[in-house]
């Protein structure tokens, strides 16, 4: 019965006209455009990894040590496989392990992003729209989480911890969940004075409904320009804590635990070990930082002509 | 004034002591490090005895409360592995990074509010729009890719500096000194520049944005007007205002300088606390994790007190009130 009431209360979210104008806005530039389709392709190439990978890297009966330490461009003792990036200490195809390494690097980066995001965003809402001492509270721990760099809070959460993939991903949200809280909260102050907030209540909706039915889409424009930002921030840090050993395990092997690999034998001359998936490790980076920026601009109200 | 500073030093005593419960529980509840300093085939007797000598045979809240009592009188313990003081072995180690660190701050602010001013003043040029590109480059390059490829570009391909190590240091003033050995900043130059890089991109930022908000202020039209020389109204004007922000940001930077060595640090195989960091996290020396982090913490709330007052001192604008809080 207060369905259709509030659908027309909280109609001041995008609708479908709106996304289609926000679209529209972001394509209006092309390197943005670029690092889109970049950031498209990577995804799909970690995604589809197993069956576009010339080899399974950790299928030990795959690997020849007669391959060890190819150069870009060699090809198999046995004349089967063309190592376009060569391979590792062990006779690894680098383009299979890069694949596989970008793999577990996106899926690390986008689920502690996730994770922090919903964590943050529901603590930032409930101390915006609650106020006083939750808020307070709230608030005090989001600063001294704040005062302190990512990696160091990082680092200190995998050194308790231990290694692996769960460990790490709880290691990011920890030392990420207090910008989504900020900013969720700061907007919720601005929207939950509004109108559209006092009318939900007077028509006696209940307190999670108003918070995350009404109250939330319109705390979202903030959000998604932070979160886009925070997943490349994510994967640059999990590829820090694994190049230093803190992070992934080296059964799953990502981004940052191959450079850390190949950095042995960069004194070497042998550079294709860690430059490659480091170039991998950029092009994510880059591209995600992209689409942020632009994200940034056309979601920013004060940029937008009116 | 006296209350501003009063009320700051209780706040850093109440996160130290925070903190120092978080820590503890934290770096207590996980690993044994009997497992590690033991002898495997000791037996359980012997096992019993050290963990006795060691106080860790005690209650947490116990370990705690002894832990909690010497840290007043500034004992953090001894380092299980070296049997040292753990404050002493992170002091020792304290002025390579320091050095370390001071010298990426120099070349982040040398180099970055020139660039920065230069971008500002030519938005549209091309050298404007390449540091402005360069410094998005520097802000998402992750710290540790940069040096490697610091390290083969300059040492393994060029071979112009040392690839790692800290090199020959000379005494000055009681502390070993890269900078002031003979051929110490080959040792030194490329590992600061790691650090300092993303620095670099945040002070050729801050100062771009700054300059063009002040040139379209008032007072430097007005000092324009007056015909004042150009090198007069940058020089003095505009850069005298933009050192605001670019002080409070370089100032609470400072700390993550030192946090992030600990990545410059084990690549470049730099003798400092953040290798000496990694180290004992890797064997479990719990005192020498414990005293690292509240060292830490305490640098970070001393930095953010002291940029706070260098706020007050550049923008008189500013008043310490007892009110306000961070």
């Amino acid at each position: 019965m207060t369905a259709s009431a509030s659908s027309a209360i909280s109609a001041s979210h995008p609708s479908a006209g709106g996304w289609r104008t926000l679209i529209r806005a972001y394509a209006t530039s092309p390197l943005a455009l670029a690092g889109l389709v970049l950031l498209l392709v990577i995804v799909t190439a970690a995604l589809a990894a197993p069956w576009i990978a010339p080899q399974d890297p950790y299928d030990l009966s795959q690997l020849d040590i007669m391959d060890s330490r190819l150069p870009p461009g060699s090809t198999s003792a046995d004349g089967s496989l063309h190592y376009l990036l060569g391979t590792d200490g062990q006779g690894r195809d680098m383009l299979s392990a890069i694949l596989y390494g970008l793999r577990i690097s996106v899926a690390v980066g986008f689920s502690a992003t996730l994770l922090a995001l919903a964590l943050g965003m529901s603590l930032g809402l409930v101390a915006g729209y609650a106020g006083g001492r939750i808020d307070a509270f709230v608030m005090r721990a989001v600063d001294i989480q704040m005062s302190f760099p990512a990696i160091l809070t990082a680092m200190i959460l995998l050194a308790l911890f231990g290694q692996g993939t769960d460990k790490i991903v709880i290691a990011l949200v920890a030392s990420q969940w207090a910008y989504y809280a900020r900013t969720t909260r700061s907007a919720a102050l601005v929207e939950g004075r509004r109108e559209y907030i006092e009318a939900a209540r007077l028509l006696g909706l209940s307190t999670p409904r108003i918070l995350f039915r009404h109250l939330l889409p319109n705390c979202l424009p903030p959000l998604i320009v932070v979160a886009a930002l925070q997943v490349a921030a994510a994967i640059a840090l999990e590829a820090t804590l694994s190049f230093l050993g803190l992070g992934l395990p080296v059964t799953e092997p990502s981004l940052g635990l191959l450079i850390s690999n190949g950095f042995q034998y960069l004194y070497s001359g042998r550079y294709w070990m860690s430059v490659f998936p480091g170039v991998a490790l950029l092009l994510t980076i880059v591209a995600l930082n992209l689409v942020a920026d632009r994200l940034r601009e056309i979601l920013n109200p004060r940029l937008q002509p009116q | 004034m006296t209350l501003f500073l009063l009320r700051r030093l209780l706040q850093t005593a109440q996160v130290l002591f925070i903190m120092s419960l978080l820590v503890f529980v934290g770096v207590y509840a996980v690993g044994n490090p009997l497992d590690m300093l033991v002898d495997p085939q000791a037996t359980a007797a012997d096992t019993a005895r050290v963990a006795a000598a060691l106080g860790l045979d005690q209650p947490l809240w116990v370990q705690y409360w002894r832990f909690l009592g010497n840290a007043l009188q500034g004992d953090l313990g001894n380092s299980f592995l070296h049997g040292t003081p753990a404050l002493q072995l992170i002091v020792q180690r304290l002025p390579a990074t320091l050095e370390l660190a001071v010298s990426a701050l120099l070349i982040a602010v040398l180099l970055g509010i020139p660039l920065g001013l230069w971008a500002g003043l030519r938005p549209d040029s091309f050298g404007g729009r390449t540091i402005m590109a360069g410094s998005i480059l520097g802000f998402s390059l992750p710290t540790f890719w940069v040096g490697l490829m610091l390290i083969m570009v300059f040492s393994v391909h060029l071979g112009w500096l040392p690839s790692g190590g800290r090199g020959p240091t000379r005494e000055f003033l009681g502390l070993e000194w890269s900078l002031l050995a003979p051929g110490g900043w080959r040792y030194l130059l490329l590992p600061a520049l790691n650090l300092a890089l993303f620095k670099l991109a945040l002070v050729i930022r801050l100062t771009q944005s700054g300059t063009r908000e002040a040139l379209l202020q008032d007072y430097v039209r007005f000092a324009r007007a007056k015909g004042l020389p150009p090198h007069r109204v940058v020089g003095v004007h505009v850069l005298k205002n933009i050192m605001i922000p670019v002080v409070t940001v370089v100032g609470l930077e400072f700390g993550t300088l030192i946090a992030f060595s600990v990545v410059t640090e084990s690549i470049f195989a730099w003798p400092g606390i953040g290798k000496l960091l990694l180290d004992s996290i890797n064997q479990l020396d719990r005192p020498v994790v414990v005293a690292y982090l509240l060292l830490i913490v305490f640098i970070y709330t001393l930095i953010s007190l002291v940029v706070d007052l260098l706020y007050a001192a550049l923008d008189p604008r500013v008043r310490l009130a007892g009110g306000q809080t961070a």
